[in-house]
């Protein structure tokens, strides 16, 4: 057994946190930095910090991740990092040439009190920042929310910082990923092309989390938004945000500076939440929805009915993060199945109170806790109480199944052990399918393996 | 093959890398790259501070602390005190096997404890919630020892982890509690953590069971970690030469192993700078003396087995060890024997960590490969040029800040295992004790020699050098591959190893093999980008076929 000492009786903990389903501010903003074209995070703090960020990034997508860090010591832990950051914009601009420093704060220089705002700004005075380069910052105290807290944090100051309103609208529409993959933001761009919508996604980590192999390093990937682009989403006529904790700070900033109008939606994850996404879209631009997206819904739609018998009832454990699993959850339950347990570490009222509709309506008797303590040790318990059929989160899930005996699919963050999730999407219809043949295949190849040789079937 | 191929003027090499840096980063970084003389070796600047803005490979003072020397003993419940990230990045990234002797036996290596910090732990301090998280794990799990490691924001708000693991230890009786300020920020790199590490796993473990320990030549092995499995490599040879190995520091270990290690007659140091510490208070201490051997290559492991065997004199576990080498031999010289013409001549290039740069050089050589150029992440000037420079070297303001134990003699359990005369003979047959030379003196003459790399001079050492292959860690993994050249983890062997000991060796040589002579790299060109795109024509009337 590798998790031998987790028991099924479940004591509540209020100090110690075993095996979290989340982890810090930090690494969401750079991995929302990595989708502005020419950007260079850099992270304001000791330097072990940027080394596991960029470590479990390369992990999660087997690419290069750059990243810079203020490297601090004792000494500037006792003085403050300002001397730090400005040597390092110095240098930085003088050896990377970045277009963009995008600066995030770390436990360390927020409990300091290092104000980014003011050194950045001091930079700028001082002429450490070359004529048409930027510097951008969010704060990211790693002792409030999570991840996806930083990663709204990040993209929220990319919003702020960039977008102009200039006056005249363009005919173009904002949209606001949550935290989700390149495979998904590429998605997301051709139903919109396919749509006939003009958007300008932020952030956009395809072709830099997904770069080809062509021999040569490049520092700065083709991806990522332009700068061009996020001052114009100033002009833009309205966002759409998509996920309520990763995305919507930012086009609430964005409404607050620009007046540009928004609406959140949850991440087109499922089917009933790319209807909504597509019918948002569609209403937003006054455009119809053309025969060819109404017919990749209709494959999906086509699969969901004719495997129904197969996922019908199964119990699903569930990890992950906010914006992704409640649109998971509620295509599970369009699918039949049962989310049995479901936890997430990151915190939020908003969340709590949408999932919990969402279950009471349709699967009260689910086990659900989120925040402080709602860990895998957790979820592990309860579902050594409460069986399940399947386990749906990151690779850390896998020690969890093995010991349970359970089928396992990866979704979520991070992914350390298979490859995939940057190249195909879960978002769409395609992702649906995707998802569907994963969940299919899942429970399927576990029938094949168990079943009695005289009930062993060809066709399934 | 390419046997002799041109090294570049490692002169004009220095000042191609340093030519884009503001003037006072050069001349900072001139100091850390320098021109190999193996015999008279120039000083390199080393374990400073890294310049702010650098992409650099290094990490911190924690992840040496906790990821290197701590996490890999399977007993411990390791709680990090902290906001949760710390602990989530260490959680089994590190890849420390173990193997626990039943099913009923503690392994909590699986495991991540946090204390997931709050802003209002950060305010009003997190003593109190991290007394209650050590209550909790030891009503849940019962361990033998839990240990408290305080990340960056701990030592700023003045939480005393020292104090509250002591008051645990006490009111529980049976549970040793104790702490490391680790904080990130301290020291320049892993180093400071490795010390800090080295200093409490002596001060609260070693010496609490006096139990004597059996077997007639017990030895400690220093600094494995058992990454991909590189211990069991080494155990299973010491127990075939009948060595017994009273404690791991720390791969494959446990708590009861390491408090009685001060009965072992011998320490052997691979990982020299993670654990040099721990050499010389037990030695001062307990009177064990120590010894660097290396068991990364299939020669260095028996000319390590022979050093083992002249310490202890005996001349039937001599005769034993020549035995195991005569065994083992033939089975690595057969795959080396085939592999060789593919690898010989081709060129290596090693910056990581704070050993593995310099032992890895042996199995390339072993592979008819030449190190062109090498690094430390976060070493010492002693791990390049050797020990002999120790009293040479400048305590800095951010060494001053690391402890340094003050270690007298055991009343009772001081035993010098050698007189003075005895090591002085084993000193005449070439057995350095208490002694390291270094990375430098194995290296070629004109050979690179850099310390704590830069992304920068990375790229710009591949340019110029082309090497067939290089060696770092996860961060430089993928951006040197996109070069189109093979890049070998080795921190994490890329999930594969052992590569220790003679199985260890044979691994190695295998995986060598395949990276530089994959048909991968010949393909990452398409034919239409070498032929010429879209230039026109009509089509060719035949058929193509493979
Ligand atoms: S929790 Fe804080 S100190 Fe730890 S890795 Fe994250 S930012 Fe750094
Ligand atoms: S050289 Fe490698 S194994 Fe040794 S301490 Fe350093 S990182 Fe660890």
């Amino acid at each position: 057994m590798l998790l031998r000492h987790t028991s099924k009786e479940v004591k509540e903990r209020e100090g110690l946190t075993i095996n979290p389903a989340k982890t810090c501010q930090p690494i969401g903003a750079m991995y929302a930095a990595l989708g502005i074209h020419g950007c260079l995070p850099h992270s304001h703090g000791s330097q072990g910090c940027c080394s596991y960020h960029r470590s479990t990034l390369t992990r999660h997508y087997k690419e290069p991740v750059m990243a810079a860090t203020s490297s601090f010591t004792e000494g500037a832990s006792v003085f403050g990092g300002q001397a730090n950051l400005l040597a390092a914009i110095e240098t930085i601009f003088s050896v990377y040439d970045p277009d963009i420093i995008a600066v995030h704060s770390t436990c360390l220089s927020e409990t300091i009190g290092d104000d980014l705002q003011q050194i950045t700004r001091k930079a700028k005075d001082d002429g450490k920042v070359p004529e048409g380069k930027h510097v951008i910052f969010a704060s990211t105290p790693s002792f409030i929310g999570s991840h996806i807290t930083g990663y709204a944090n990040m993209v929220t100051g990319i919003a702020t910082q960039f977008a102009v309103s200039t006056g005249v609208k363009k005919n173009q529409f904002n949209i606001i990923a949550g935290w989700m993959e390149p495979s998904d933001m590429r998605e997301i761009k051709r139903l919109s092309k396919e749509l006939g919508v003009k958007i300008v996604l932020f952030p956009d980590t395809s072709d830099v989390l997904d770069a080809p192999q062509t021999g040569k390093h490049e520092f700065y990937p083709k991806g990522g938004t332009t700068v061009a682009e996020l001052q114009s989403a100033g002009d833009s006529i309205s966002s759409l945000a998509l996920g309520a904790i990763s995305a919507e700070p930012a086009a609430i900033a964005l409404e607050k500076s620009c007046k540009v109008a928004f609406e959140t939606l949850d991440m087109p994850i499922g089917l009933s939440a790319t209807d909504r996404f597509i019918m948002a879209l569609s209403q937003v631009a006054g455009v119809k929805v053309p025969d060819e997206i109404t017919a990749e819904r209709g494959r999906l739609v086509d699969v969901m009915a004719d495997m129904e018998q197969y996922l019908y009832g199964k119990r699903v454990a569930l990890f992950g993060d906010p914006d992704q699993l409640l649109p998971l959850t509620e295509f599970l339950l369009d699918l039949n199945m049962k989310p049995a347990h479901i936890v997430s570490g990151t915190p939020g009222q908003r969340f709590e109170k949408q999932m919990r509709q969402l279950l009471d309506a349709r699967s009260p008797e689910t086990n659900f806790r989120n925040g402080l303590q709602a860990d895998m040790f957790l979820l592990h318990q309860w579902m050594k109480n409460e069986p399940v059929d399947l386990l749906i989160g990151n690779t850390y899930g896998k020690y969890i199944a093995r010991d349970e005996d359970v089928p396992f699919i990866r979704f979520g963050f991070p992914i350390l052990d298979r490859i995939g999730h940057s190249y195909f999407p879960n978002v769409g219809y395609s992702g649906g399918l995707r998802l569907v043949e994963k969940l299919l295949n899942a429970v399927m190849d576990r029938q094949d393996r168990d079943a009695l040789e005289e009930k062993f079937e060809l066709v399934m | 093959m390419e046997a002799n191929r041109i090294i570049p003027d490692p002169v004009q090499v220095r000042e191609e890398l340093i030519q884009k840096y503001p003037a006072k980063v050069a001349k900072k970084r001139s100091k850390s790259i320098v021109i190999n003389d193996p015999e008279t070796i120039p000083e390199v600047q080393a374990n400073v501070r890294t310049v702010p803005g650098i992409i650099t490979q290094r990490g911190c003072s924690y992840a040496g602390c906790k990821g290197v020397v701590l996490g890999p003993t399977r007993d411990i419940v390791n709680i990090v005190h902290g906001p949760i990230g710390c602990s989530f990045y260490a959680w089994l990234t590190r890849r420390n096997q173990t193997k626990p002797e039943t099913l009923m036996d503690a392994n909590y290596i699986p495991y991540c404890f946090s204390t997931d910090m709050q802003e209002e732990n950060i305010v009003f301090g997190g003593e109190k919630k991290l007394k209650i998280a050590i209550q909790e794990a030891y009503d849940l799990f019962h361990p033998k020892s839990i240990a408290i490691f305080s990340t960056c924001p701990v030592g700023l708000i003045g939480d005393d982890v020292h104090a509250a693991s002591r008051e645990m230890k006490e009111k529980f009786g049976d549970c040793n509690v104790f702490g490391f300020s680790c904080e990130g920020y301290r020291g320049v790199s892993q180093s400071a953590g490795h010390h800090i590490a080295n200093n409490g796993v002596f001060k609260h473990m070693v010496g609490r069971d006096n139990t004597p320990s059996e077997g007639k030549f017990k030895l400690n092995l220093l600094g494995e970690y058992n990454i991909g499995g590189d211990a069991f490599e080494i155990e299973r040879i010491f127990e075939k030469v009948g060595i017994t190995l009273v404690a791991s520091f720390s791969g494959n270990s446990t708590v009861a192993a390491i408090e009685n290690s001060h009965t072992a007659d011998l320490n052997v140091i691979l990982c020299h700078r993670s654990i040099n510490y721990m050499g010389d208070m037990m030695e001062t201490k307990y009177g064990i003396p120590w010894m660097k051997v290396n068991f990364v290559g299939a020669e260095s492991t028996a000319k390590s087995l022979r050093k083992i065997g002249e310490y202890f004199g005996d001349e039937e576990l001599k005769a034993r060890i020549e035995a195991v080498i005569a065994e083992e031999t033939p089975k690595v010289k057969a795959i080396i024997e085939e592999i060789l013409p593919r690898t010989k001549g081709k060129t290596a290039m090693l910056f990581v960590g704070g050993s593995r740069a310099h032992h890895y050089q042996d199995l390339f050589s072993e592979l008819g490969m030449t190190t062109v150029a090498a690094g430390y992440e976060f070493a010492h000037r002693d791990d390049y040029e050797g020990r002999d420079v120790l009293p040479k070297i400048k305590v800095d303001a951010d060494s001053k800040n690391i402890e340094e134990l003050k270690i007298v003699a055991d009343p009772e359990l001081y035993n010098p295992r050698k007189t003075e005369a005895e090591l002085e003979a084993l000193k005449e047959k070439g057995l350095e004790i208490n002694g390291y030379e270094g990375m430098m003196k194995q290296m070629t003459k004109k050979s690179l020699v850099v310390d704590d790399l830069s992304h920068y001079e990375s790229e710009k050492l591949i340019e110029i050098y082309k090497p067939d292959i290089f060696c770092a860690g996860i961060k430089e993994k993928y951006v040197v591959q996109k070069m189109g050249i093979p890049l070998k983890q080795l921190h994490s062997y890329d999930y594969g190893g052992p590569y220790t000991g003679f199985e260890g060796a044979v691994n190695f040589y295998k995986d060598i093999d395949r990276m530089v002579n994959n048909p991968v790299w010949k393909l990452i060109k398409a034919p239409w980008e070498t032929a010429g795109n879209g230039k026109g024509g009509e089509l060719a009337a035949s058929y193509v076929t493979q």
